[in-house]
């Protein structure tokens, strides 16, 4: 397992929470497809699944998770850097 | 992201979640065009594959009405259909499943005059047609215009499909040089054919067009499959471009766009595919 760095910094952020798979992946993909390799996506989430089928998905398609951990009582975020 | 309503990426999340399409596929899609020529058999699930895939244009072509002995293989038309245009109910149709496509209609037969015109704006012909008059005009005129076309034919329980890409591989000619003689080869009309035969032939081609727009896979280049429903078989028989063709070869006789009298037994357009 990768080690937590929650001090990167996220070229982009996104929003999902309220979103349930599958749009949490869809909507990741959608936006680290308009960005370019080595940058770093940061998604919020607040659905459970996801912070297992998001990492899985996005590691399917080349991308490397740094960072999925606990925010509150709520949320969640997953970065993602772009491969 | 940006790109996307909310409508369309539910819609097409089955699409974007593919590792080959994705957002940047689907895209390609909404922007691609392709026509249908021929709303039959094989058109119906065609049209109906590549409405509901997204793409950004369908045209349509077909110049006859739906008729009764029709809706056991040509599901884009309905009972209520009777009557009317096949454009027209396909334009219907096509609008009911995905109201994000653009539907051109084109309500002719094609002939040597409209032929290279009709098929200029599109990037990919999808062959429904039901007869070899048309099938050769639409495999000369795609090969003059240097389109992409998904060739497919269907009798009794076989199919066959061949995609054609100009100067990749084999045309249709290349295969068959001229058309059999009147009269040689059944037509469905008279030798009948399983309304869903058409429909696994038609899906595949309409899974060829989109993996030609997106630019995925490997395409039926020089490669025929053929379906035998009753054995349930499909068997892939390789061509390569023939030296002799008559029109792609080493020495063509065929320098413009012939047109072949329609057979009689052809000629009730509606009546077969
Ligand atoms: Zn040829």
């Amino acid at each position: 397992m990768e080690q937590p760095k929650p001090q990167v910094k996220a070229d982009k952020e996104i929003n999902l929470k309220g979103e349930v798979c599958p749009y949490t992946f869809v909507k990741s993909k959608l936006a680290i497809e308009e960005m370019l390799p080595g940058q770093v996506l940061r998604v919020i989430v607040d659905y459970v699944p996801a912070t297992k089928n998001v990492p899985r998905s996005m590691q399917n398609e080349g991308n490397s998770v740094l960072d999925v951990s606990k925010l509150n009582d709520n949320d969640w975020q997953i970065v993602v850097r772009k491969g | 992201m940006l790109d996307f309503t909310e409508e369309e990426i539910k819609r097409y999340s089955r699409h974007i979640i593919l590792k080959e399409v994705g957002g940047r596929g689907q895209k390609k899609l909404r922007e691609s065009s392709a026509l249908v020529v021929g709303l039959g058999g094989l058109g119906s699930p065609v049209a109906l594959y590549l409405a509901a895939a997204g793409i950004g244009t369908l045209g349509v072509l077909d110049n006859d009405v739906v008729e009764l002995s029709n809706l056991q293989r040509q599901i884009l038309h309905g009972t209520s259909d009777i009557g009317r245009q096949k454009t027209d109910s396909a334009e219907n149709r096509i609008r009911a499943l995905n109201p994000g496509v653009k539907v051109t209609k084109h309500c002719a037969r094609l002939d040597k005059n409209n032929v290279e015109r009709t098929i200029r704006d599109y990037d990919v012909i999808i062959d429904g047609v039901d007869n070899f008059a048309a099938r050769y005009l639409l495999n000369d005129a795609c090969f003059f215009g240097n389109k992409p076309l998904v060739e497919a034919g269907v009798l009794q329980f076989l199919g066959q499909i061949m995609t054609i890409v100009p100067g990749k591989g084999p045309c249709y000619r290349c295969v068959f040089p001229e058309p059999p003689p009147p009269g040689s080869v059944p037509s469905c009309q008279e030798a009948g054919i399983l309304g869903a035969v058409a429909g696994v032939l038609g899906v595949l081609q309409a899974t060829e067009a989109i993996k030609l727009i997106l630019g995925i896979g490997k395409p039926l280049v020089g490669r025929m499959i053929i379906y035998e429903a009753l054995s349930g078989s499909f068997r892939e028989v390789g061509f390569r471009p023939n030296p002799k063709c008559p029109l792609c070869g080493e020495k063509p006789s065929i320098t413009e766009l012939v047109e072949y009298p329609v057979a009689c037994e052809e000629q009730r357009q509606d009546a077969v595919t």
